[in-house]
C-alpha cells in the first residue's frame, strides 16, 4: 500500500470496500441460516461467512428467529479485491435533451411525430412506471411523453397479452414500443420478454421497431441479451427516453 | 380514558354518510337485477359440488358452463341441479360428475314437481349455510377461550408459492409475534375464472388460494394457537372474478379476514364494474354470515394517485365501501376499511397530514376494524430509510388508535419479504407499541390547528366528490377516473359475459336464505 503525504493511496487494480479506513474491506452482512440458534448456529455462520470470502468477521448479532431460523448481522472483513480498470461498463450513449429540443431534433431530423405504444404485458398490472414515462404529468417534474409535440403515445396500460401488443404495432405503424415489467419473481419477466420477442419476429414487425423495456430490474445488459435495443431502470425519467427514442431514430432514418 | 381525537364538523360527516347510501342504494338497481357465473358456481359448491373433472376443470364450472351453453343458467344453477336431485335420489356431487363426463344433460332431465325441487334445494342450501354459522361459532369460542391480541394488530404476510413453506413461515411469524398471517395469492389468481383445486405449492410472488391451502394453513394456525395461548387470525383475497366463491370457502373453512372491496377488482385488475358490483354483494352476504372481517383496498389508490392531494378520494370510497357492507348485513366491528402512509417521505411535516389523515379515518368510522397499510411506493432499495419510515408509521398507528398493522418490509421496493425481513418488521412493531403505548390517551391534538383543519379539509373534499358521483352514478364516476385517477368503462374490463340477467323464474335458495338469516329486505 503506497501512501503519499499522509494519504492513503487507492489503488484502482486493487480497489477494496471501505469501513472507516481505506483498504479496510469491510463489509456489512445480514442473512438467515435454517439452524436453531445455539452454540452450532454462530460456529456455522462463521464458517459461512469465511467462504465467503471474509477471513476476519464478527458476528454482531445472532437473534433466534423460532421454528428453527437465526437471524445474523455480521461485519467481515475481506482481502479480496478487483482491478476496475479492465472493468467495461455497458452504456447507452446518448445525450438527454430537454423536451422542446426533443420535438425540435424530431422536427428537424425526421420530419414527423414518432407513434410509440407502451403496454406492461402478460400478468403484471403495474402501470405507475409506465404511466411515469408516457402520462401528461410525468415523474419528478420532469413531463411524460404525452407531453411531447412529436410524439403520438398509445398507452395500452397493464395485464395486455403479447399477441394485443404485436396487433396494436402494427395498427399504428409504431416506431418504438415501450414494454415494462414490474414483477420478476420466478423469472416471470424473462417468460414474459421472450415470448413478446418471439412474437415480433414471427409478425415480421422487429426490424424495423424500437424496442425498449423498462422496470426496476431491468438493465441495459439484459435488454439486449432478451433481443431488445435498450432497457431503463429505477428512478428513469421520461426526458431520457424521448432523447434515446429521437436520438436513436433519427441516426436509423440517416442510415436508411 | 379517552383516546386522541379531533373534531369533524358534524353535518360533513352526517351528509358524507347519507349520500354514500343514496350512492349504492342507486347501483342496486341494477345488483338485484343480475346474477354471474361465479355467484352460480357458489351455489353449487354449497350443495356440495367440488373437485375437477378428467380435464382438471372445477366441477362447479363445469356444471355453470353447460348451464350456459344450454342458455338456462338465468333462472339459477339451483333449480337445475335439485331437479336433478330429486328426478335421480343422486347428490349433487354425482350429478355434478356426471355432467363432467357428458353423462347427463341438466335440460333434459324430467321437470319435477316444483315444491319437491324447492324443498330440496331449500334444505340443501339451509344445511350448508348453518355449517357456516357452525364455524363461525367455533371460531369465536376459539378466539373468547384463547384471548384476543392487543391492537394495532401485527399484520403480515406470507408468499411462498408453496403452501407448506407458508406454514412454516406463517409459524416462524407468530412466535414472533404476529398476530395475523395473510396468505398472499398467486400474481394473476384475481384474473383466473375459476378457483384452482387442491394443495398447491407452485405459484408467483404468492399462493394460490384454494380451499384445501386454506384448510392446511388454518388447522397449522390453530395449532399454533392452542401452543401460545392466544388466537392467530388468517387471511386471503376474495378480489377479482370468484368473489363470492373464494368467500365460500373462507366461510367453511373459518378464516376469519378476507381483502373483499366494492372497487378494488375494477380499478386494479380490470375486472368489469358489473360483474364486480353484483359479486360483491353475494360475498358480502357470505362475510356477514360467517363473522369474517373484510378488508378494503383504498390504500391502493395512493399508490397510483399522490396521497395529499387525492386523500378525500379513499374518504369517499371508504364511506362507499361503508354502505355497501351494510347493505349486505355486515356490522361495523367488522368493517376493516382500508387506508395508508403513502405520504412522500420528502414533503415537510408529512408526518403531521399522515396523523390528520389518521385520525380522520377512526373518527369517521369510530366502531369499525381500521385496516392501516405501511408505505410502499416511496419505499427503494435503501432498506435502512425504508426501516426508519416503517418506524413513524408504526408510531402513527399506535399514536391513533389503528386496529389492523399491515407491517412494513425494509425491503418492500425488491421482493416479497424474506424470513428475516417479517422478523424485523415485528421487531419494530413491538418496539414501537410497546414504547408508545398510551401515548395518544396522554397528547391531546391542538384544536383548530394543522392536523384538525387537514383532516376537514379532505373530509370536505370527499364530500365533494360524493356529492357528484350520487349526480352522475358510481358507474359514470369510475369512468371519469375519481377513483385512483383510473378510469373504467361499464362495458369494459374482464368478466362482463358472466353477467346475466335474472329470468322471471330466477331462482337461488342460497341467496333468499342469507337474506333472510342476515335481516335484510330486498325492495323489488
Ligand atoms: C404500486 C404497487 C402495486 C399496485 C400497482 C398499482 C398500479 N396500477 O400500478 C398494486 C397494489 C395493484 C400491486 C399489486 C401487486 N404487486 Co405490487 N407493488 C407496487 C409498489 C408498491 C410500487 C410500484 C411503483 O408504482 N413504483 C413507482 C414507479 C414510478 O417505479 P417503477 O415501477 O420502478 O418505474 C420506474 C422505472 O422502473 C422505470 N420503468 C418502469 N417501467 C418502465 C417501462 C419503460 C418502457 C421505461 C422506459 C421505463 C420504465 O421508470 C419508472 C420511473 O422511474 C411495489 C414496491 C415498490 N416500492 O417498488 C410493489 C411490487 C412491485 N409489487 C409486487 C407484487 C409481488 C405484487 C403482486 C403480484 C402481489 C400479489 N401477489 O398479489 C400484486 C399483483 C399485481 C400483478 N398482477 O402484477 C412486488 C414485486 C416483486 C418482484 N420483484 O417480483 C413489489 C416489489 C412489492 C413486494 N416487495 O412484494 N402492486
Amino acid at each position: 500500500m503506497n501512501e503519499a503525504n499522509g494519504k492513503v493511496f487507492i489503488d484502482p487494480k486493487q480497489l477494496t470496500s471501505y469501513g472507516d479506513a481505506t483498504n479496510d474491506g469491510a463489509v456489512q452482512l445480514s442473512f438467515t441460516l435454517p439452524i436453531p440458534h445455539g452454540a452450532l448456529a454462530k460456529e456455522a455462520a462463521k464458517k459461512f461467512v469465511q467462504n465467503l470470502g471474509f477471513d476476519k468477521s464478527e458476528i454482531v448479532t445472532m437473534e433466534d428467529m423460532k421454528e428453527g431460523y437465526t437471524f445474523f448481522v455480521v461485519y467481515g472483513h475481506t482481502q479480496k479485491t478487483i482491478d476496475i480498470s479492465k472493468i467495461k461498463v455497458m452504456e447507452v450513449n446518448f445525450r438527454v435533451m430537454s423536451r422542446e429540443e426533443t420535438d425540435a431534433f424530431i422536427q428537424e431530423k425526421i420530419g414527423r411525430p414518432l407513434v410509440v405504444v407502451g403496454a406492461t404485458v402478460e400478468s403484471d398490472a403495474h402501470t405507475v412506471g409506465l404511466d411515469a414515462i408516457l402520462n401528461m404529468k410525468g415523474y419528478h417534474g420532469d413531463y411524460g411523453l404525452e407531453r411531447y409535440k412529436m410524439f403520438t403515445v398509445h398507452n395500452m396500460g397493464s395485464q395486455v397479452l403479447c399477441e394485443e401488443v404485436v396487433r396494436k404495432v402494427k395498427e399504428t405503424k409504431a416506431d418504438a414500443l415501450l414494454i415494462s415489467q414490474i414483477v420478476t419473481q420466478k423469472n416471470i419477466h424473462i417468460q414474459n420478454l421472450t415470448k413478446l420477442m418471439d412474437l415480433l419476429e414471427i409478425e415480421g414487425v422487429r426490424k424495423d421497431l424500437l424496442a425498449i423495456i423498462g422496470g426496476p430490474r431491468i438493465s441495459y445488459e439484459l435488454a439486449l441479451e432478451l433481443g431488445y435495443d435498450v432497457g431503463f431502470g429505477s428512478g428513469t425519467v421520461p426526458s431520457q427516453v424521448a432523447s434515446y427514442i429521437a436520438t436513436t431514430l433519427s441516426e436509423r432514418t440517416e442510415m436508411a | 380514558m379517552s383516546r386522541l381525537s379531533i373534531t369533524l364538523n358534524r353535518d360533513d360527516v352526517a351528509e358524507a354518510k347519507k349520500t354514500a347510501k343514496t350512492i349504492v342504494d342507486d347501483v342496486f338497481h341494477f345488483i338485484n337485477k343480475h346474477t354471474t357465473d361465479t355467484i352460480e358456481r357458489t351455489v353449487l359448491r354449497y350443495f356440495g359440488v367440488d373437485g375437477v373433472d378428467a380435464g382438471e376443470a372445477p366441477l362447479p364450472n363445469v356444471v355453470v358452463d353447460h348451464l350456459k351453453k344450454k342458455g338456462v343458467l338465468d333462472t339459477g344453477s339451483a333449480y337445475w341441479i335439485s331437479n336433478a336431485c330429486v328426478a335421480t335420489g343422486k347428490d349433487p356431487q354425482t350429478i355434478a360428475e356426471a355432467v363432467g363426463t357428458n353423462a347427463m344433460d341438466l335440460t333434459t332431465v324430467p321437470s319435477q314437481p316444483l315444491e319437491k325441487v324447492y324443498r330440496f334445494a331449500e334444505e340443501t342450501a339451509n344445511k350448508a349455510l348453518d355449517r357456516v354459522e357452525s364455524m363461525r361459532n367455533t371460531r369465536d369460542g376459539l378466539l373468547t377461550g384463547l384471548g384476543d391480541n392487543r391492537k394495532p394488530y401485527k399484520y403480515v404476510i406470507v408468499a411462498t408459492g408453496n403452501i407448506y413453506e407458508d406454514v412454516s413461515q406463517a409459524r416462524a411469524a407468530s412466535e414472533q409475534g404476529a398476530d395475523i398471517i395473510a396468505v398472499i395469492r398467486s400474481t394473476a389468481q384475481s384474473l383466473l375464472d375459476y378457483v384452482p383445486y387442491g394443495p398447491t405449492t407452485e405459484g408467483f410472488g404468492g399462493t394460490y388460494a384454494t380451499q384445501e391451502n386454506f384448510r392446511i394453513m388454518r388447522q397449522a394456525l390453530d395449532e399454533i394457537a392452542v401452543e401460545q395461548k392466544r388466537y392467530i387470525r388468517l387471511t386471503n383475497y376474495a378480489s377479482g372474478l370468484c368473489m363470492p366463491e373464494i368467500a365460500m370457502m373462507a366461510s367453511w373453512e373459518g378464516l376469519d379476514f378476507l381483502l373483499n372491496d366494492s372497487m378494488y377488482g375494477i380499478l386494479f385488475r380490470d375486472i368489469n364494474m358489473k360483474r364486480t358490483f353484483v359479486d360483491q354483494y353475494f360475498s358480502r352476504l357470505i362475510v356477514a354470515l360467517s363473522g369474517i372481517t373484510i378488508n378494503t383496498g383504498e390504500d391502493n389508490y395512493l399508490t397510483t394517485s399522490d396521497a395529499i392531494e387525492k386523500a378525500y378520494a379513499v374518504t369517499a370510497s371508504q364511506l362507499i365501501n361503508e354502505a355497501f357492507a351494510k347493505k349486505a348485513g355486515m356490522k361495523e366491528a367488522y368493517m376493516g376499511l382500508g387506508h395508508a402512509f403513502e405520504i412522500n417521505p420528502d414533503i415537510e411535516n408529512g408526518f403531521l397530514y399522515e396523523l390528520a389523515h389518521a385520525l380522520l379515518s377512526r373518527e369517521l368510522f369510530p366502531n369499525a376494524t381500521l385496516k392501516y397499510m405501511p408505505p410502499t411506493k416511496f419505499m427503494t432499495g435503501n432498506v435502512f430509510k425504508g426501516y426508519a419510515m416503517n418506524t413513524l408509521f408504526n408510531l402513527a398507528s399506535v399514536f391513533t388508535g389503528q386496529d389492523i398493522q399491515l407491517l412494513g418490509m425494509l425491503t418492500e421496493a425488491i421482493h416479497t419479504p424474506y424470513l428475516q425481513d417479517r422478523y424485523l418488521a415485528i421487531l419494530n412493531a413491538n418496539y414501537v407499541f410497546n414504547n408508545a403505548r398510551i401515548l395518544g390517551y396522554e397528547l391531546e391534538v391542538k384544536k383548530g390547528c394543522f392536523i384538525e383543519k387537514r383532516a376537514n379539509e379532505v373530509l370536505s373534499e370527499a364530500l365533494t366528490l360524493l356529492k357528484h358521483t350520487e349526480k352522475v352514478g358510481l358507474m359514470s364516476a369510475i369512468r371519469e377516473a375519481h377513483f385512483a385517477d383510473i378510469s373504467r368503462s361499464e362495458e369494459g374490463g374482464k368478466g362482463l359475459s358472466g353477467v346475466h340477467r335474472k329470468s322471471e323464474g330466477y331462482y337461488n335458495p342460497v341467496l333468499n336464505e342469507l337474506e333472510k338469516r342476515l335481516g335484510i329486505e330486498v325492495e323489488s
